[in-house]
């Protein structure tokens, strides 16, 4: 684990997302962020645990957070962008002073908004981990390759949280694009948290 | 024959009770201080503030989706950040996230940028389609906090609940 961003090495966001949808045995929950996390994480197989963000730019660490209240044994991933979570630095405080044991955020930092064009963010100097560090969240830290994120998802799978991961991401596009369709994606999303049960077709 | 009402933040403690409403995220307001504090004192309800209102539209979405009811209290100004986010989540995902917001900007107000902004608020929660009702009577508090709580969740759709100044005092200032 890194505290720093020197030598991270820059990953590529759909092998990351396969890698954390491998491990998920639990039911886990997963909130994907506007930009391309959302577009990945369908990339990577849907499950009905998949929250897909369609605008609302910044709220998927939030909507994690209120899943991992709601249901606290379950564990609930935000996968957010590094332009999205500027948007909404603020969300960090609130995480650390409710500090959820189950949640897990892992920031996709490409550096730049990859879905709008790829230019780059104010954030070329900041470091995001010292920054979720700073607003509380001591055990923050930069994956500093493949082989220490899966590291990392194991120690938050296994211990109580919350938990930041941080990645630095390659300049490599998403795999797929999610498909738009909000109340469907809401409606599957609350089947897999099992607050709706009766059966549907198809 | 007149029967003495509770005050109007324990009427609406209560029908929050009566829902099942108990996520309570907030950007503080001095008129909602009353409430806010009853709220933290009552272990039934989990209380905090965000660091902005649109956060909070976030956690209440999750929280309903994955089975937990709550609210949004806040102040003018603090709605007037939000259209973006109402828009693309509660309304588009179809998710009851509800929210209460003190009136400030009218009958009294000595700051002119809530007064302006209080004129945005109703045409933008008309505009947004959304379901509003502003209480401004102690003897309809309940039922019109109830029945638009109620609805909204049986509905799954976002809606507001503005406290008029006639009913909360609001924040004056001396002459
Ligand atoms: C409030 C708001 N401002 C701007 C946009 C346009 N927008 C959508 S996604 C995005 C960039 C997201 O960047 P990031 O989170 O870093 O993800 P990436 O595209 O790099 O995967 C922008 C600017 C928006 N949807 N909402």
């Amino acid at each position: 684990m890194s505290g720093t961003t020197h030598n991270l090495k820059r990953m590529y966001r759909f092998d990351l997302t396969t890698r954390l949808v491998a491990k998920l045995k639990q039911e886990e929950a997963v909130i994907g962020g506007i930009g391309h996390s959302n577009f990945d994480l369908w990339a990577a197989g849907h499950r009905p645990q998949n929250f897909y963000m369609l605008g609302s730019m910044g709220l998927a660490i939030p909507i994690a957070m209120g899943v991992a209240l709601a249901q606290p044994a379950r564990k609930t991933f935000a996968l957010e962008g590094d332009g999205s979570l500027l948007m909404e630095l603020g969300c960090l405080t609130t995480v650390a002073a409710q500090a959820p044991k189950n949640l897990i955020i892992i920031l996709f930092d490409n550096g730049i908004y990859q879905i709008t064009g790829g230019q780059p963010t104010p954030g070329l100097h900041a470091d995001y981990v010292a920054i979720a560090r700073a607003c509380g969240l001591t055990t923050a830290a930069w994956a500093a390759d493949e082989v220490e994120f899966e590291r990392m998802l194991d120690n938050a799978l296994a211990t109580d949280g919350p938990h930041f991961i941080g990645c630095k991401l390659d300049s490599q596009g998403p795999k797929a694009q999610t498909e738009r369709d909000p109340a469907q994606i809401r409606d599957r999303f609350m089947r897999g948290m099992g607050t709706k049960k009766n059966r549907t077709l198809g | 024959m007149t029967e003495t009402l509770p005050p109007w933040h324990e009427i609406v403690l209560n029908v929050f009770k009566a829902n099942e409403v108990k996520l309570i995220t907030y950007v503080p307001d001095n008129v909602l201080k009353p409430l806010i504090q009853a709220l933290h004192a009552d272990p039934y309800f989990t209380c905090f503030a965000t660091a902005r209102e649109e956060e909070a539209v976030g956690i209440l979405s999750g929280a309903w989706m994955a089975g937990l009811r709550g609210i949004l209290l806040m102040q003018t100004s603090g709605f007037a950040t939000l259209p973006n986010v109402l828009a693309s989540l509660p309304c588009a995902f179809q998710i009851p996230v509800m929210m209460m917001i003190s009136e400030r900007g009218t009958l009294g107000e000595f700051n002119v940028g809530q007064a302006a902004v209080c004129r945005t608020m109703r045409p933008i929660l008309d505009s947004l389609a959304m379901e509003h009702h502003t209480v401004s009577r102690l003897d309809e508090c309940e039922m019109i906090v109830d029945r638009t709580l109620r609805q909204a969740i049986m509905t799954q759709a976002p809606a507001a609940l503005i406290l008029s100044p006639l009913l909360t005092g609001g924040k004056v200032v001396a002459r």
